[in-house]
Order: structure tokens, then sequence, then C-alpha cells
């Protein structure tokens, strides 16, 4: 399948031991539900299925915690008229991970309109998931009629500007980022200036061996930039965090899995829990892709990620809500 | 009697008419600008059509989401000359442009989406 392009990205600068090849292997199984752990340096796969029988120490690594993505509360329309349904079976997967997360990213699109009613209703499914913690970033559709104030005051407490933060977890440090504002006609997602000097200063003083997780709406780095699938200063907000041995940068937005490898960063895309897009220049637009209704759940998921201390590499795992 | 009167009606309705007719051609011409002062602009599949659009002045264009997905109308001069509010499929927004000029906009939410009004 894809498994050759993806033993292209490869490089280990780490020297770290990590088994890189086998990891990205593995990713590639992921999307039929492949659970990985790196623990000690070496990968170890195993079948969602047989999750189960594996014992919790084999199953832990030191952090754990689930990004969900695009919960579009309130769109309605084919493939998907129950978005509500898909996030309650989003939650229902993280409940069943044998290793609880300890909290929660939702990288955006949390609302399809903007309305009170559709956060409400987001924030009440996710009250009955087993992660208590959940940390936002907002995607274009949570920022439509009113410059972002209700998501800031919904979710951003404590953020700066658009809703920027960062907050370390068992020595990870995690950085939300906003790219979502003041978009330029014919452009791509935007960090903005405020929100880069910010980051070099979020990131100055920290160990070169800290872990890091970026986390934001739009991909920053350039998926398909035809559809606006890419954020037009990013290179400067990796430049910031060029010297850090480990950085996992998770994105929304493409409503589709999509993994690179470049250096010591790691990019990732999570699906939807409403609805899925099509592959880059595979459709005329990126919109909503119809799916036969007993196919939806397949196209939809959760992403596990699981750091042990010491190793360089998050495990990121996707499955599907089938 | 009969037959008169309705000749004369018949006359007198010729005469009307090609007067009528003399000022309903003004008229007709009339509600067919009325007609072109309206146009329309479809957006569907992450695109406004047409892209580009030119109109005489005083012309109201009005934007029809076609779209499954929301799409806003958002001009990018500097007056910031007109911006609708969120348009969620088959919602329509309308702007009537009183003077001559190029207002180039585009859709607030996905910026690829760029489109162009030359005002005449």
């Amino acid at each position: 399948m894809s498994e050759k392009k993806k033993d292209e990205l490869l490089h280990d600068h780490n020297y770290d031991g990590v088994d890189r090849r086998g990891f990205l292997k593995c990713m590639a199984w992921a999307g039929t539900g492949a659970f990985c752990v790196i623990k000690g340096g070496v990968l170890n796969s195993y079948s969602l299925s047989r999750v189960s029988e594996i014992s919790a120490a084999d199953m832990m690594g030191e952090l754990s915690f689930v990004q969900i993505s695009d919960s579009h509360m309130g769109f309605n329309k084919p493939a998907n008229p129950d978005v509500a349904g898909t996030l309650k079976a989003a939650v229902d997967k993280i409940n069943a991970l044998s290793s609880a997360p300890e909290f929660m990213l939702h990288t955006g699109d949390i609302s399809h309109l903007s309305k009170p009613e559709e956060f409400d209703t987001v924030d009440q499914i996710l009250k009955s998931a087993t992660p208590k913690d959940v940390f936002y970033v907002p995607g274009e559709h949570d920022v439509l009629n009113d410059d972002g104030k209700q998501f800031l005051e919904r979710y951003g407490k404590g953020s700066k500007g658009a809703g920027w933060y960062s907050f370390e977890k068992k020595g990870v440090h995690f950085i939300g980022l906003v790219n979502v504002m003041n978009l330029k006609a014919g452009g791509l997602g935007t960090l903005g200036h405020d929100q880069l000097e910010w980051l070099e200063d979020d990131v100055k003083h920290l160990k070169h061996s800290t872990p890091i997780v970026v986390f934001g709406h739009i991909p920053l780095w350039s998926v398909y930039p035809e559809w606006g699938w890419g954020t037009d200063d990013s290179a400067q907000a990796l430049a910031y965090l060029k010297k850090f041995g480990s950085v996992t940068v998770l994105n929304g937005h493409i409503h589709q899995t999509m993994q690179k490898v470049e250096g010591n960063v790691t990019f990732h895309t999570a699906a939807s829990t409403a609805f899925p897009q099509p592959a880059p220049g595979k459709a005329d637009s990126p919109g909503p892709m119809k799916v036969p209704a007993e196919q939806l759940k397949s196209v939809l998921g959760i992403t596990d990620v699981n750091y042990v201390q010491g190793k360089h590499a998050l495990a990121v795992v996707d499955s599907s809500l089938a | 009697m009969r037959r008169s009167v309705s000749i004369a009606g018949l006359a007198a309705a010729l005469v009307l008419g090609t007067l009528g007719f003399g000022a309903g051609q003004e008229s007709y011409v009339a509600s067919a600008q009325e007609k072109m002062s309206t146009m329309e602009v479809k957006i569907d599949n992450f695109s406004f059509g047409p892209v580009t659009l030119t109109v005489p002045v005083g012309t109201t264009v009005t934007w029809i989401n076609r779209d499954d997905i929301p799409h806003t109308v958002v001009s990018t001069d500097d007056s910031k000359t007109f911006k609708s509010k969120v348009l969620d499929t088959d919602e329509k927004f309308s702007f009537t442009f009183s003077k001559a000029g190029t207002y180039p906009y585009f859709c607030s939410i996905h910026p690829k989406m760029t489109g162009k009004v030359i005002v005449q």
C-alpha cells in the first residue's frame, strides 16, 4: 500500500535505538486497529481485538492521552445525519481503552456553525468520557461570527491571544496553537506574528530532551495547499522547535489520518468523529465525502497516544469507530 | 349595432394597443433591465460560480449556497465593503453595488475560495 512511501520518509537522527521502520510499518496497520507501544526502545504491536489479553504493564507507557477532532456538532447531512451519535461512539471507544487516557485533546471544529447549543451538546457528550480533562484548540467552524469570543469564553481560560497556551504533563510539554484566525484570501492557515513570538519565548528555556507535543487545527505541514490544507507560517514555528529531540504535531481539519516524519518531528492528523473527507486531489473539493451508511464508522476515529519516559518517539495509534 | 361597436372597439383597441405597445415597449425594456439588475452567484463545491461577475452599477448580486458546507462572502478591499453572516446550505446573501469598481471577495472560512465582482 503506502508502506513504501512511509519507509522513504524515514530519518533516524536520534540514534536512540527506536525501530522507526517497524514503528511506521505499524502505523500503516493502525487503520485496521493495531496498538503499538514503544517500551524500552523496542516496538511492540498488538491487534486491538487482542488488547484485553495484554498485561497492563506491557500496555502502559507513562503518559497516555487521546486526540479527537472535527466533531462538527450541528452538521446533519449525508454521509452522517447523526454526528452526536458518532461522537458518543467515539467516547465509548475511548472508555474501552484498557489503558485509561489521562486527558483528551480536541483539535477543533468542535461545532459546525459556532452555535452555543452545538458547543453545549459536545460538552455534554464528553462528560461521559473517562478522561475528565479536555484541552481544546479552535477550528475555523468554531470562530464564525464573533472573532472567536465565544470559543475563548468556553475553552480559552488561561490562554493568550486567540487561544494559544502550553502546559506540562509528566515532563512532556504540550503546546496548543491557533491557526484559524485572520485567514487571508487565497491563503492557508496562519499562526501570526504574536503567536510565533509567544511560542519562541515559551520553549526558549526548555531542555532539548523535553518531548514536545504541538496541537492545532489545520495541519502544520503542507498536506495539500490547493485545498488550503497547510499553514503559511508554520516553518517559523517549527524552526523554534528544531532543537528538541522529539516533537509530535497533532492536527485535524482534513478528516482523515495522515502521517509524516521529518527528522525529529512526527506530524499526524486525526480522523473526524463526524464525516470523512476525500484524499488530496481525489475529488473536486474537500467537502464531506459520502460513504454507504454501513461504512461510516470505519472512516471515523480517535487517536490514542502513549509516551514512555526516556524514549523519544511517542506511540501514536489511530483506531476507527467500527 | 353591436358589430360596429365591436369593430370600433377593435379599432380603439388597436390604436390603444399601438400606443400602449409604444409605451409598453419602454416598460418592457425597463422590466428587462429590472430582471438584469439582480444577478446570482452560486456557491458550490468550495467555489463561487461564476468566479468573476461583471455587472452594471445598481445591480443587486445574490450569493446562494448550494454546497453541503457553510460558507461566507467577505470582501477583501480596503473598505471591507460587504460581509455576509455564515451561510448554511440554501441560505442567501445579497448586496447592491451602487458604485463602479472591482470588488474582490473570499470565503473567510475557506480562504482558498475567491471571487470578484466588477461593477461598470
